[in-house]
């Protein structure tokens, strides 16, 4: 290779390491970046003429940046704070996580004084029972957990909408999607089997969201694995894509979301079972101990807490907010899709929430939903194919070494023959 | 200053120490403690009921390295015998998917496999039934063709382009047929560049978490999204690093394996640009 | 037979680019789904420069190929002249760890060193330690093997009287190294260091346990896409570093042509004076 090849790559090599000095040299006006840790699609961000929040904060307070991250769910926003190396200063966990991390010492006490705005949030979203003292969170949406269906390609008996069996239908097999987190996915298992076993009223009261019964988890992830074998694929946000191309058909998944896939599809439909209950979620904005910017984080938090900010937010993500009313919200907001959508109303007002479990509870659950991932009817096929295939193996190199061994004497045989 | 030089190496030694054999000893300590930091052996022990995973990885890996083979042999081969203008062309033409991001090819793939996507598209267009071309265990292993397939015919190439052309002549004057040349002469010249292929192929293949999340289904799940999961959504990073430590084992002893069949040197590099 | 080693090639191409193309079809798509076209627009491409985030994501992604190809290229370079040097159990060991991180899973390197970053992050009381130091940290320990394993060969192909020759007219031993030795193991520190930009470049699993929400490079980034909707501007991306990829490839390829022929007529030129 020649000289001029190395410069050539040399200069190149240069001219991008010099890139940092140049980005370094403009952003040194700039003092403080937030990391704000957000679910997927969850916030505007000024697609489809909705406003651009981000944009819009960092216009309102010329002094911070935010670093915008998003996760998709719960517990991988766990993970990654307990696995620590980050600093992160925003987070926007839902009801039970943030319990969870209250009670785990993982989330600092916010100064009010610094969110002024919190006195719009609606009374009934104070103190709720994940944050008894109203400490450590402020109100960011809330919403249902419902179906969302493809009315193209399914049909959804009256009977059917009565509870979550629609997701066990055999009619659409391979065409279902399913949560892709342990809370979720159990908290649905027991609902149905509570609707299943409802003439027992007494074995039915042990089947509730909350259920710390190591039976009851036991007979759920049973009824998940039973549903595995329907299930396309278990997906969080990929839900987006996968419903609105119609490579899947039926998913549960949460109100906002499915708001924003009706939008792109219009064939997507919603329902809330009317009899088996649902869940009905809150997720607040919190700031965690790994923090390096709270005065800054909590100005990020009163401004989404601005009741004209949060509207304008909603209306993008889909969900109610914390500043409006109910009926506001279904009036004004859903007006568009709340046609579509069956059961929403009566939904809203009432549901069972998610509470914090105790840990041995929550590894239980984990574990469980492992072996339901995990669980696969291949297993002896590829135990036999590997047992087969060594013993082939071991066979092969005995019969190389005996026919090497025998040519050998054969060899030495001739050879002392013919000497 | 023979005796000296060997000193340069010391900060790579050290180096190497700090970051690879110390994190390699906390994956052991963490695979062998529990939560609170306490000495068990429940994540060991509790690796029994992953067994059919391993395996399953394993195989589909083992299928991908095969198939990469027999396709890549061919190419190399090919490409080998080339006037050396068009042999560089093309080894670019290899080379360059190793650069593009593979998350965002295997996306394509998704695209072209999909039960809506671009050949079932055709398919319906034409008015037949839509194949069954994703989420199976074919759909998994074709993304790791298709993602790998380049590390295969690299290292092959290499070898097959170094290949003493006068034992090839020399072996049909001796009154070879071409296959006896081939599995004469050819093949067995070649081991070192198709130990290092396969080497190439499986080893990435049986730790991917990507290609299953996307191309698979829920029975397809293989050990790397299990080790990724234990890490990033069901914080579990003891059992992560049970199975961590299992798996880099069962890779040690599958490489050892294949690198019985080749005399090579140990620092016979095999990238050649 | 020649005649279907070359058709069978030109299918193995066909597959290798079909997905990329269909990657850089879907970046003039107005639409957002892959396998549908939905008319010709430029819009990703205007949305892509101005899309601050993505920019300054690919320019994270190049400084750290640089910088860690760099870095590995100068210590393994060093290394590997001082490995040659060494003989005996010394020399086994050290090549055995360089081994580690080739035949290692991805996943598991990547796990180890989080880990590792982790420990000393809660020893150092260091908040956010997973960032821009820890990325080039484990891009250097993934890219100096490689660098190595291309020296190395180059090494024992060269003769040791060279060196000897410029000691005895008068070099000293470092004159030596720099005007000899480098000289004739240039190609191989060469093919290393692209070897080691392109892993580092395209380099998805370790990053993605060792880089946080501060400074991440593009590939993490893309999968978090590709966890939600994938926003076609990120095709435009593709598109780009395709091209541009393409051309430098090209152009290297031409000026090794060039000099090949210059270099022969170089000595035909003598050959006939």
């Amino acid at each position: 290779m020649s000289k001029r090849l190395v410069s050539l790559l040399l200069a190149i090599a240069v001219a991008i390491a010099c890139l940092p000095c140049l980005t370094a040299a403009v952003s040194a006006a700039e003092p403080v970046t937030i990391t704000v840790y957000n679910w997927g699609e969850y916030m505007s961000d000024g697609s489809d003429d909705c406003i651009d929040l981000i944009a819009e904060f960092e216009a309102a307070y010329p002094g911070i940046k935010v670093n915008y991250v998003t996760f998709d769910s719960n517990e991988s926003l766990y993970s990654l704070l307990v696995t620590g190396g980050t600093s992160i200063d925003v987070i926007i966990p839902s009801d039970y996580m943030i319990a969870r991390l209250i009670s785990e010492d993982m989330l600092l006490p916010l100064d009010f004084a610094n969110i002024p705005n919190y006195a719009y949030v609606d009374e009934t979203l104070k103190n709720p029972a994940y944050d008894p003292e109203n400490l450590y969170s402020v109100p960011y949406a809330w919403g249902v957990v419902g179906i969302i269906y493809n009315s193209r390609y399914v049909t959804v008996s009256e009977e059917q909408k009565k509870d979550w069996s629609l997701l066990w239908d055999s009619d659409y097999v391979g065409k279902i999607l399913m949560f892709d987190n342990p809370r979720d996915s159990f908290a649905i298992a027991e609902l149905q089997r509570a609707f299943d076993y409802r003439d027992d009223p007494e074995k039915a009261a042990g089947y509730t969201v909350n259920s710390t019964d190591t039976a009851v988890l036991e007979d759920c992830a049973q009824l998940l694995q039973s549903q595995k074998g329907l299930v396309q694929n278990y997906v969080m946000d990929q839900i987006y894509d996968k419903m609105e191309r119609c490579e899947a058909w039926i998913a549960p998944y949460y109100l906002g979301d499915w708001v924003q896939m009706a939008y792109v599809n219009e064939d997507l439909n919603f329902y809330v079972p009317s009899e088996a209950g649902h869940n009905l979620f809150d997720d607040a904005m919190c700031i965690p101990t790994s923090c390096s910017h709270k005065a800054e984080a909590e100005a990020f938090i009163n401004f989404c807490t601005d009741p004209e900010i949060s509207s304008a937010n909603m209306e993008y993500v889909g969900y109610a907010s914390p500043c409006v009313g109910l009926e506001e919200y279904l009036e004004d907001d859903l007006a568009d899709v709340i046609d579509r959508a069956d059961n929403l109303e009566t939904s809203l007002t009432a549901g069972q929430q998610f509470l914090h479990l105790p840990s041995e509870t929550n590894q239980q659950m984990d574990a469980l939903w492992l072996t339901v991932k995990t669980a696969g009817d291949d297993s002896s096929f590829y135990l036999i194919l590997t047992a087969v295939t060594a013993a082939a193996l071991i066979v092969l190199t005995v019969v190389l070494k005996v026919r090497k061994h025998r040519r050998k004497a054969h060899r030495c045989a001739a050879w002392k023959h013919n000497a | 200053m023979k005796n000296k030089s060997r000193f340069l190496a010391a900060p790579y030694a050290v180096w190497m120490l700090i970051f690879t054999i110390v994190p390699l000893g906390i994956v052991a300590f963490y695979a062998f403690t529990d939560a609170g930091g306490s000495f068990t052996l429940e994540n060991i022990t509790s690796i029994g009921s992953y067994f059919p995973i391993f395996l399953r990885s394993i195989w589909y890996s083992i299928a991908a390295a095969l198939i990469c083979l027999l396709i890549g042999y061919p190419v190399a081969y090919y490409i080998a015998q080339c006037k050396p203008t068009t042999q560089r062309f093309l080894y670019m033409l290899i080379m360059l998917p190793m650069c593009m991001s593979f998350l965002l090819r295997t996306l394509a793939w998704v695209a072209l496999l999909d039960d809506t996507g671009i050949i079932n598209s055709l398919v319906t267009h034409f008015g037949l039934k839509p194949l069954p071309l994703t989420r199976n265990p074919f759909a998994v292993i074709s993304g790791m063709v298709y993602n790998y397939l380049p590390y295969m015919i690299m290292p092959l190439y290499t070898v097959l382009m170094k290949l003493d052309r006068r034992l090839i002549e020399a072996s049909q004057d001796l009154g070879c047929r071409p296959s006896q040349t081939f599995f004469r002469v050819i093949l067995p010249l070649s081991v070192p560049g198709i130990v290092s292929g396969v080497t190439m192929v499986f080893v990435p293949a049986v730790s991917t978490f990507y290609i299953s999340q996307k191309l698979g289904s829920t029975s397809t799940i293989m050990i790397g999204d299990i080790i990724e999961s234990q890490y990033k959504t069901a914080y579990n990073p003891n059992l992560g690093a049970a199975l961590s430590l299992v798996l880099m084992a069962l890779i040690f002893i599958c490489v050892g394996i294949m690198n019985r069949f080749t005399s090579s040197d140990e620092e016979e590099g095999m990238m050649t640009l | 037979m020649k005649k279907f080693n070359k058709i069978f090639t030109i299918l193995v191409f066909v597959f290798l680019y079909v997905p990329m193309i269909v990657l850089i079809v879907a970046s003039f798509n107005a639409g957002k789904d892959l396998a549908v076209f939905n008319g010709f627009t430029l819009r990703n491409y205007r949305e892509f420069f101005s899309d601050s985030r993505l920019l300054t994501l690919l320019g994270n992604s190049l400084v750290i190929a640089v910088l860690s190809s760099l870095c590995a290229t100068m210590l393994g370079t060093v290394a590997a002249v001082g490995i040659h040097n060494m003989r005996g159990r010394l020399r086994s060991a050290i090549m055995s760890v360089t081994n580690i991180p080739l035949t290692n899973p991805e996943i598991v390197t990547g796990v180890s060193l989080a880990l590792l970053f982790a420990f000393v992050g809660t020893l150092l009381r260091i908040k956010s330690i997973l960032g821009f130091w820890t990325l080039l940290i484990a891009h250097i320990t993934f890219n100096m093997p490689y660098v190595i394993l291309s020296v190395m060969p180059k090494l024992k192909q060269m003769d040791p009287n060279i060196r000897e020759a410029a000691l005895d007219l008068g070099c000293t031993p470092a004159q030596a190294f720099f005007k000899v030795v480098l000289h004739e193991i240039m190609p191989g520190i060469i093919s290393g260091a692209i070897m080691a930009f392109t892993m580092s470049l395209d380099d998805f699993i370790i990053s993605y346990f060792v880089s946080g929400g501060s400074y991440t490079t593009l590939p993490v980034e893309i999968y978090s896409y590709t966890k939600k909707q994938i926003d076609p501007k990120v095709y435009a991306l593709f598109t780009i570093m395709f091209a541009a990829i393409l051309i430098l490839m090209v152009t290297m390829n031409l000026l090794q042509m060039r000099d090949a022929k210059s270099r022969r007529t170089a000595v035909k030129r003598r050959a006939e004076s």
